[in-house]
């Protein structure tokens, strides 16, 4: 039977009045209208209706409301933010660096996976920052792509890696010089 | 009538589209319009909703500048265009066409969604056609507008119009310092002009947008999860809807018959109810789940013959029949060609049945009135579809409105009329809006799929090793005419395309590329009622065709001891077929070896081929790299080069893309697509099922794009396909030594033709 259900998603609190066995892409989808998870098979099988859930991939249209009361939900479109988090960014980007990389490989051909490919990928990248090829294709290997897109979805992530590397190399320097200014005004007091 | 809203959150009008609002040409809201998903700050919306133009049902007429675009207050154009967008960059390059005749850059030009209401009918979008067939009137009717532009340029600076040049819609006159906009000069009033065709287009040399890659339009929402997808939009005030079906449809002939409905059996779901017309079974719900739940839990028995000839038994069906035969193409005379020849090859070769399978189902919204209709679907031909909407819902063609919204790719006609179909006959039952989403097994189910094929190829050769004589004989049924939903819903008996429309052996992938003298195809069309439901998928049997035809002139060179690439050389005149397989060549760094100097008998073994095919227009040629394991019976497809000649490429970039997918595809056609079915149904409903390639096992790809300037566009969006078929056919040999004359090469089919040989 139905009842009010709170999930939080993207950072916000929502309350939603649904069965607890309902499947979370459902209330996503229709309660929270949000277009990144989007219905695939129903199944598991192809990931275009993945979510991070605490930071992991899930699918969500088998994953019910139950199983995720108290957990923090992530959708495609609270990715920007969930990578600045994770970066410590006092600012949340346009767009996660694996989005504008499927952008800037013009990766993308009718695009319905894509929500599931970015966020496996930006999972993947969180957990292994500098894939091989073949992490790659293991990792992503659970999403399918009726377009045959995986050549340009592979490229696309070993960009976005090269990117947020160089990111990071470039926030260590603006942390560094930040420390020597520190010092400088410590020493001058 | 409902106004379809990609969500209630976007209802606010940004202040752009609402200025253009108070003009003859408006994107955006009015009362009686529809709501803008339009998203700004990146650049033009790839695609938004125009409001009726005229208060009357489309098509508006052709002959008109106004049916053909709009410019704006703003320096903008809107390009009104009759093909849609089906994830292949195509609608980005008819603007691209489009903002070169008016000479305005990527970031002025727009357009709009497709919309029997608002869009030009400029056919469906099928076969490849929407550069080729759909760019000749964009292209006119841009530069006819242009030169009216000028014409009011030069009374309003009172300057001759040979003074004019425009850049960025900017007119200016090099006779001082003047210069007025596109917007000054018209901003959102009608041309009223009638659409002659007679203005000059600009020559192949001035061109700097055309042969230019700008990037897609859509690709930036595509990502950040903006874009709106069919299976996005929602009706307010609507339900939710399922099909109820049996798992698997069985012969096309009988349809389904519901033999026993407990309605009794989704009491549990208390906001569910059933719908029913016929043997049309469907539920609603306000709820998604509950809908989904209620068809999941329905209680309801089938009468289904037990009378398809199975998966297994289908080759041997299909060449039993009595079937309607009608040569395709003729040359010469065959018969004397092979009996003076001093080598000839044969074979027999089998094509699986093979599904569209859409990663997102396919879908539609409905809101039926009494006395009119709101469908908004994906199909490929939105006025095609009013047209048998209207038969279905016994209302005249002008009262059906049919709205365009983009799902996942189609790759020809899946299951989108269908439940078109089903959206409208729920919506009329229900007397609501509803939104139907088939489920996975729906639509793996009860596809139209690609038709199993049986080809049977003779080729000879002459001593000098010059191809004199080939025969095609090609059986398999056509495609199917009648949908499910009105089959099921208003008893329409099952029925068929008629011989010589449709499916046909195609010259492109059989013989047509060589030079031969004598040649024969026949095409023998089963009689589908007898077998699944059939349609148009990519390249429809030419991946059989080549499969058979290219493996067949392999053989020929093998028998003359002389390299595949070479021999096809030798027996090509035409030079656009030279030159897709001298580029699939020149990629893959072919060089030349005595045929099947690779077989080995390694565990692994490692082989490549080479094909040529198309599917109507443009030329295609491959390369394929592939192992075989031989003891696991598993194919890798390593590396594959795909060139195509499309004539004037207007977005190379976009062409690369279609090759690499094209290449992927092919690929898991070859190695793994196949619907099963008993003698009952399909069996094959879902991914594990239906397997399709996988990230792990995907190939190197190598795209090379042949432009031509100084020939006319045709198709490019699956005109390789053919080509690599055939290339990964011919690796096969090359590694293995062994014909396999059946796909997909499954480990199981891989093994037997070891066993055989």
């Amino acid at each position: 039977m139905a009842g009010k259900i709170k999930l939080r998603v993207n950072e916000q609190v929502h309350e939603v009045d649904a069965a607890p066995d309902t499947p979370l892409l459902y209330v996503l989808a229709d309660d929270l209208q949000l277009q990144g998870p989007r219905f695939g098979c129903g199944l598991a099988q192809c990931g275009s209706c993945s979510v991070l859930l605490d930071g992991a991939e899930i699918r969500s249209c088998v994953t019910p409301l139950s199983a995720v009361e108290g957990k923090s939900i992530t959708t495609l479109e609270g990715l920007p933010a969930w990578y600045a988090k994770q970066r410590r960014l006092h600012k949340a980007p346009a767009l996660h660096p694996v989005q504008q990389a499927m952008i800037d490989e013009q990766a993308v051909q009718c695009g319905y996976c894509f929500n599931g490919m970015i966020i496996q990928a930006a999972e993947l990248l969180l957990q292994t920052p500098q894939p091989s090829d073949a992490e790659i294709r293991t990792a992503m290997n659970g999403h399918l792509c009726r377009c045959g897109g995986y050549p340009r979805v592979i490229k696309a992530i070993k960009r976005a890696s090269q990117a947020m590397a160089a990111a990071i190399d470039s926030d260590r320097e603006k942390e560094i010089a930040q420390k020597i200014g520190t010092t400088r005004a410590e020493a001058t007091r | 009538m409902n106004e379809p809203t990609a969500f209630a959150k976007k209802e606010s009008l940004p202040r752009r589209e609402f200025l253009k609002a108070g003009g003859a040409l408006v994107i955006g809201f009015s009362s009686a319009g529809f709501v803008s998903d339009a998203l700004f700050g990146q650049g033009p919306p790839p695609q938004t909703f125009s409001k009726p133009r005229s208060g009357v049902a489309g098509p508006p007429d052709p002959k008109q500048i106004d049916t053909w675009l709009a410019i704006h207050a703003d320096n903008t154009a809107t390009v009104y265009i009759g093909y849609v967008e089906l994830g292949q960059g195509s609608t980005t390059s008819l603007l691209q066409v489009s903002a070169e005749e008016l000479d305005l850059d990527m970031s002025q030009v727009s357009t709009v969604r497709l919309d029997t209401d608002v869009t030009p009918n400029q056919g469906g979008t099928y076969s490849s056609s929407s550069i080729a067939r759909g760019s000749p009137a964009i292209r006119t009717a841009a530069a006819e507008a242009r030169q009216a532009l000028l014409e009011m340029a030069s009374k309003k600076l009172s300057v001759p119009v040979e003074s004019l040049s425009v850049s960025k819609g900017v007119v200016s006159s090099r006779l001082g310092r003047k210069s007025v906009t596109y917007g000054e000069l018209i901003g959102d009033r009608r041309f009223d002009l009638a659409f002659t065709g007679k203005a000059p287009l600009k020559s192949v040399t001035e061109y700097k947008l055309v042969g230019a890659r700008p990037p897609r339009n859509d690709i930036p929402d595509k990502v950040s999860g903006k874009y709106v997808y069919l299976q996005h939009v929602r009706l307010p005030g609507m339900l939710h809807g399922r099909v109820v079906r049996p798992r698997g449809q069985g012969v096309y002939g009988a349809g389904a018959k519901v033999a026993t409905l407990d309605e009794n059996s989704i009491a549990h779901i208390p906001a569910a109810r059933v719908v029913r017309k016929g043997d049309f079974v469907g539920v609603v719900a306000e709820r998604e789940w509950d809908a989904v739940r209620a068809a999941r839990d329905l209680k309801i028995t089938w009468d289904m013959p037990a009378n398809l000839p199975g998966s297994d038994g289908v080759y041997a069906a299909m060449r039993a029949e009595k079937t309607n035969d009608r040569v395709v193409l003729e040359r010469g005379d065959v018969t004397p060609a092979f009996a003076s020849a001093t080598h000839v090859a044969t074979g027999t070769y089998h094509g699986a049945y093979q599904a569209h399978a859409p990663f997102g189902p396919n879908g539609a919204l409905a809101d039926v009135k009494p006395d009119s209709a709101l469908v908004i679907c994906s199909t490929q031909d939105v006025y095609g579809t009013r047209n048998t909407l209207a038969g279905v819902l016994g209302l005249p063609a002008a009262k059906v409105r049919v709205q365009y919204y983009e799902g996942s790719g189609t790759y020809g006609h899946s299951c989108y009329d269908d439940a078109a179909q089903a959206a409208a006959i729920l919506s009329q039952l229900a007397g609501k809006p509803v939104r139907l989403q088939f489920m996975r097994w729906d639509e793996h189910g009860w596809d139209l799929y690609g038709p199993a094929h049986v080809g049977e190829v003779r080729a000879a050769i002459d001593a000098n090793g010059k191809i004199i004589g080939y025969q095609y004989d090609g059986w398999h049924h056509n495609w199917s005419a009648v949908e499910t939903s009105q089959q099921l819903a208003l008893g329409t008996p099952a029925a068929e395309w008629r011989l010589g429309a449709a499916q046909q052996v195609n010259p492109g992938c059989c013989g047509a590329m060589y030079d031969i003298p004598n040649l024969r195809l026949v095409n023998h069309q089963v009689p589908g009622l007898g077998y699944l439901k059939g349609a148009w998928l990519r390249s429809p049997l030419d991946l059989a065709f080549a499969f058979a035809s290219e493996q067949t002139i392999d053989d020929l060179a093998r028998q003359v001891g002389i390299d595949a690439y070479e021999f096809r050389r030798r027996n090509i005149k035409d030079e656009r077929w030279l030159g897709v397989l001298d580029a699939a060549a020149k990629a893959a760094n072919w060089q030349p070896a005595p045929p099947a100097a690779n077989i080995s008998n390694e565990k692994v073994a490692r082989g490549r081929g080479i094909g040529l095919g198309t599917h109507l227009t443009s030329y295609g040629g491959a390369v394929a790299e592939i192992e075989v394991n031989r003891e696991t019976g598993k194919v890798a497809v390593k590396h594959m080069y795909g060139a195509i000649d499309a004539g004037l490429a207007v977005n190379p970039a976009f062409i690369e893309n279609q090759i690499s997918g094209q290449l992927v595809q092919t690929a898991s056609r070859m190695l793994h697509e196949e619907v099963t079915f008993n003698k009952t149904n399909v069996t094959s409903l879902d991914w594990n099922s239906y397997p399709i390639l996988r990230f792990e096992e995907c190939p190197e790809v190598t795209a090379v794009v042949v432009q031509r300037l100084d020939q006319r566009s045709t198709g490019a969006g699956e005109e390789v396909m053919a080509a690599a078929a055939g290339a990964i056919a011919n690796a096969f040999f090359d590694a293995t030594g062994v014909h396999i004359t059946e796909f997909p090469l499954t480990p199981p089919r891989v093994l037997a033709a070891f066993r055989r040989s």
